[in-house]
């Protein structure tokens, strides 16, 4: 995890309760259930979502992990993708992919399938504004 | 109490578009220069309900918004539920061309929007001495795409959540809640691969690189302004097709994305305003 912050990462380990929490999000991804990994900067984490709920968020590195699709991004581009009001080109995670900074990766089914829910979902830690 | 009532009329005008009958629905407001306004890809006109109701519009220009055929209350051609929908230049252009003169328009200034953005320039450069002004928003003769459009229309994908979930990042944060989802409830409710197949000429077709740069603004004027959230068509993008263009004029709109007239009407009119009123100033001289 060179580089990149303990809080960064703290921000992201609080999505799971913040999602679980959010009623809208909870009824978007009702008929939602995947494996996804999400890399924040050098660190992965592999989330298992279960109707919408994330039941567990498990921070690597793993051995042979298994995902069916993944959204690496780098430190920065989450820290500034976290910001309360982020700077063009990074207030979105498309925007983020289209600049380089983000891969969008495997079976990606899910996530098409759930923008709305996947968007939301990654840019919860905005919520915490101030805690970065 | 009187009811509130926006003064926008709405009316079905029958043309011929490539040899097939089409019935295109169409809204206007105000009176003076007609104003002709293009909607982004996969939605319709009601983008442009806010300046249809702003008097300082309205007051001097006829603002007229048509639904592109598939799209909106545009009943698509007979025989749709045959053919796979794709917009080209040609398609596009004649359907702007034959709109405006079935209503008679004199010299009208159009005014489009993405895709809209795009077909100004077609029309700057193969039908200038037609038109008073030309003003493209999200405007470039070409954008690198940023997803895969086969995700637009596929039966284990609702089209209407994919569509509108796809294009809810190119809105500025800074856009208040209420006009970005109504802007999103438009692109809900496309026709099935109508979005898809305004983006074959977006994407596919319709490059224009390597032609604007024949556009002589001297015959009819060009505005580009776009937003600065705008990624799919960026600043830098309307910058550089503007470079090719001698006296066309660029203006980069803070705060806003790829829908300034539906995501943030407030912010757009800081900047269409001077634009329009440009656009008086030059009719008064000729």
């Amino acid at each position: 995890m060179t580089g990149i912050s303990a809080s960064l990462l703290g921000r992201f380990e609080a999505v799971p309760a913040l999602a679980n929490a959010d009623a809208w999000l909870m009824r978007r991804g009702r008929f939602l259930s995947t494996d996804c990994l999400v890399g924040i900067g050098t660190v992965p984490y592999r989330l298992a979502i279960e109707h919408g709920r994330i039941a567990r968020c498990e921070r690597g590195p793993f051995v042979m992990p298994s995902w069916t699709f993944a959204i690496r991004g780098e430190a920065e581009a989450w820290e500034r993708h976290w910001e309360p009001m982020p700077a063009p080109h990074y207030h979105d995670i498309f925007a983020l992919s289209k600049r380089g900074l983000l891969r969008i990766e495997g079976d990606l089914h899910p996530l098409m399938a759930n923008v709305f829910y996947f968007k939301t979902l990654l840019a919860l830690p905005r919520r915490q504004a101030g805690r970065g | 109490m009187a009811a509130r009532i926006d003064p926008i009329l709405g009316r079905y005008v029958h043309v011929s578009l490539a040899g097939r009958p089409h019935r295109i629905y169409f809204e206007e407001a105000g009176q003076g220069i007609p104003l002709v306004c293009l909607h982004t890809a996969g939605a319709d006109g009601r983008q442009f309900r806010h300046l249809m109701t702003d008097p300082a519009v309205t007051g001097h220009f006829r603002v007229i918004a048509f639904d592109m055929p598939w799209h909106g209350k545009s009943t698509p051609p007979d025989g749709w539920e045959r053919e796979e929908y794709r917009l080209t230049t040609e398609s596009y252009t004649e359907a702007i061309r034959t709109f405006c003169a079935a209503l008679e328009l004199e010299k009208p200034v159009v005014l489009g929007c993405s895709i809209g953005g795009r077909i100004v320039l077609n029309l700057a450069i193969a039908h200038a001495a037609e038109f008073r002004a030309l003003v493209g928003l999200e405007s470039a003769e070409f954008q690198e795409s940023w997803y895969d459009t086969e995700w637009l229309h596929r039966p284990d994908v609702h089209g209407s959540e994919v569509c509108a979930g796809l294009v809810s990042g190119l809105m500025a944060p800074q856009s208040p809640e209420v006009p970005r989802w109504e802007t999103l409830w438009m692109y809900m409710q496309g026709g099935p691969g109508v979005f898809k197949g305004d983006l074959y000429f977006y994407r596919v077709e319709g490059d224009l690189r390597g032609l604007v740069g024949r556009i002589d603004t001297q015959i009819c004027p060009l505005y580009l302004l776009t937003g600065e959230y705008d990624y799919s068509c960026t600043p830098e993008d309307t910058k550089r097709t503007a470079a090719q263009i001698p006296g066309a004029e660029v203006v980069v709109m803070k705060e806003v994305g790829h829908f300034p007239m539906s995501e943030n009407p407030a912010q757009f009119r800081r900047y269409i305003l001077p634009v329009l009123e440009r656009i008086r100033g030059q009719k008064e001289k000729s």
